[in-house]
């Protein structure tokens, strides 16, 4: 039952970073516009969240900095594609590419240095109840914060007006404008979040999950945030169980080599992905009729007056 | 696959912006092709230190650039063909995968000389270079069944290539001459490189019950964890210790700097010729980092079986070795495996109980 606990408390750790920057994405993406730069911004946010948690000695300092640097990535796509209405995808590779260089410049000077984690958080009474007490009460806070996130945009997404606008602006644009939606605005805004996601999912990597800044430490977990968007069709629930799904077939495979199950470890490194194919499969089959992408996703929005 | 092709177009990038250096002095160029930042903490980062080594001996007799985050594969040919254009006429290209690659530009420019690290092709104008890292595994091998008071070691694997199985089955047979009951539980992360995955793969095997963490990927992160833990384990490629004060046993350093001076100088004197150098502990292609955080005389046991090594006397691939299904392997060597055996290894000695993925 100890193994049990270690595999989930493990699966929490590694699910949270792609967790937070799918968040980000989903937002962004459900006001129509495609950040493809989500790696870019989570590893400068990487770079900057452990720079100020360094120069700072805190980890508060250190996750604001991850946001901070994140939106400002951001912005640059933003100036871009909304401001110069520049092709969403090339802005969104060449984002990462930037990105990329800029945090090995940004972290060369801190590369080899240590910090101290994120404290686990302590709830006196509930943390020490047995086998789900460390589990509901005692992780990092980063882990907690990134689910109540994701609660937070289901709840805005669906139950606000606001929300509500921000969908007419992912699914056509043009009516959204000619009801007097200020596009571009509610855009620029959702692409903002985006970035703070991304940068404060970078950011979880060297303040809690393996606290020292490498470039290139990201290791793809943006281009899963990704997918993992599509994979939720756009949905903050099924999100979650994306997020979490992944990163429990991730750690599950570990786990099996370890005890020496016979199966090739190449098959069980590809395990996640096969998943993540099989359920987007079955999505679509049980899907009533009608795309669930945001239908105004990529597109660029030209005011007309 | 993007991320390849944009580390591609990133090198891309990088390489035409070198370009443009090409006229200075007449002082010998000298170009290197690094597969990671060089600020890797690792395999990259010790190549860097290497070429620093480098210019600090002979600086003003050689003008050197380098060429990092260069992924393997064909893309790399662009990259080498650039340093050739800028005038370097000894280039270093230091990571498997720019094998074939390294070939290529090499029958095209016959009067360049190259170097391929790790690799196994060679030309008039193009040398190999790598180290007997397996010497120093069987060391700590050793060291780990002193250290383990479970008995169980745990082994994070790149990729299962020969250079790979041969350092767990040098680390099996170091730890079977000290606890012939070791186990080893081996998970493999099929990457070089992610922190991240290999804390996870390092979380797994401690939860799973083992108290040393081996690896052969390139990022402090499993040492980091085991320190957390009150653990045990072995940097990789440099030192790590300051991800463990108290966690690190030892480390395989990969000392590059004498070769690539001795190689250089004799590009200088018009001696280069193409070689295949595969140097041990007896040569200074890499180092024992201090021996820490064990008993006297457990240290005292691994400086005997370096100096050992090191003068010849101990062979950690001695004959009789056996496989995992009980059969004797041939023996090539003499009294030990040949080079061409331990440099195509690809299966496991008795008593490593797990399977050898795609056998």
């Amino acid at each position: 039952m100890v193994l049990v606990e270690a595999i989930i408390l493990s699966v929490l750790a590694a699910s949270t970073p792609l967790l937070l920057a799918a968040t980000g994405e989903l937002v962004t993406e459900r006001a129509g516009v495609l950040n493809l730069g989500v790696e870019g911004m989570m590893i400068v946010g990487a770079a900057c969240g452990f720079a100020g948690a360094w120069m700072s000695g805190s980890i508060v300092v250190g996750a604001l900095c991850g946001i901070v640097a994140g939106m400002l990535m951001s912005l640059i796509f933003a100036f871009m594609t909304l401001g110069l209405a520049v092709n969403q995808v090339a802005t969104g590779l060449a984002l990462t590419i930037l990105g990329i260089g800029l945090s090995g410049l940004i972290g060369a000077r801190f590369v080899g240095e240590r910090i101290t984690t994120a404290p686990k958080l302590s709830v006196p009474g509930l943390s020490d109840i047995p086998l789900v007490g460390r589990i509901l009460f005692g992780e990092d806070a980063f882990v907690y914060l990134s689910l109540a996130l994701i609660i937070a945009v289901w709840w805005f997404l669906y139950r606000t007006r606001a929300g509500l606008v921000l969908r007419a602006c992912g699914d056509n644009h043009v009516s959204a404008h000619a009801l007097g939606y200020p596009v571009l605005r509610i855009r620029l805004l959702a692409v903002l979040f985006g970035g703070g996601c991304a940068g404060l999912a970078g950011a979880y990597l060297p303040l809690a999950y393996t606290p020292f800044f490498i470039p290139g430490m990201t290791a793809g977990r943006g281009w899963i945030a990704l997918a993992l968007v599509v994979f939720a069709s756009w949905r903050p629930g099924r999100l979650v169980i994306g997020a979490y799904l992944f990163g429990a077939v991730t750690i599950l495979q570990l786990h099996a080599q370890g005890a020496g199950v016979g199966i090739p470890s190449q098959v069980m490194s590809a395990l996640p992905y096969l998943a993540t194919v099989i359920v987007l499969v079955l999505l679509s089959r049980a899907r009533t009729g009608g795309s669930t992408a945001p239908a105004a996703l990529g597109t660029v929005f030209v005011p007309d007056r | 696959m993007m991320k390849r092709l944009l580390g591609a177009a990133a090198a891309l990038v990088l390489a035409g912006s070198i370009a443009g250096a090409a006229h200075a002095a007449d002082k010998l160029k000298v170009g290197f092709i690094y597969l990671g930042p060089i600020g890797d903490l690792g395999w990259t980062y010790q190549h860097e230190l290497g070429r620093q080594a480098l210019v600090k001996e002979l600086g003003d007799k050689i003008e050197t650039t380098y060429l990092e985050n260069v992924p393997e594969g064909p893309d790399s040919e662009r990259a080498i063909e650039q340093l050739v254009r800028a005038g370097n006429k000894l280039i270093f290209t230091t990571s498997f995968g720019y094998m074939d690659p390294t070939l290529k530009v090499a029958k095209k420019y016959p009067n360049v000389h190259f170097e391929h690290a790790t690799g196994y092709k060679r030309d008039k104008n193009m040398s190999t270079y790598s180290g007997r890292w397996y010497q120093g595994r069987y060391i700590q091998g050793q060291i780990a069944a002193k250290m383990s008071k479970a008995g169980v070691l745990g082994y994070i694997g790149s990729f299962p290539i020969p250079e790979v199985v041969s350092g767990i089955n040098a680390t099996m047979l170091g730890a079977q001459s000290i606890n012939p009951n070791i186990k080893v539980k081996i998970i493999w992360v099929n990457t070089w490189f992610d922190p991240g995955k290999e804390a996870d793969a390092a979380k797994a095997l401690l939860d799973q019950g083992a108290d040393i963490i081996m690896q052969h990927t390139d990022s402090p992160a499993a040492m980091q964890v085991a320190a957390e833990r009150g653990k045990l384990a072995f940097g990789q490629d440099s030192e790590m210790i300051k991800f463990g004060p108290k966690a690190q046993l030892t480390s395989i350093l990969d000392t590059w700097g004498p070769y690539y001076i001795a190689r250089v100088k004799a590009e200088l004197d018009g001696t280069w010729k193409s070689e295949d150098t595969w140097g041990g502990l007896d040569s200074k292609m890499f180092e024992m980092a201090p021996y820490t955080n064990m008993p006297d005389d457990v240290k005292k046991l691994a400086e005997e079986t370096q100096a050992a090594i090191t003068s010849g006397k101990l062979h950690p691939f001695k004959c009789p070795i056996v496989a995992q299904d009980g059969k004797e392997v041939e023996c090539k060597g003499g009294d030990h495996l040949a080079d061409g055996q331990i440099l195509g290894m690809n299966f496991y000695v008795k008593g490593v109980d797990d399977k050898l993925p795609g056998k």
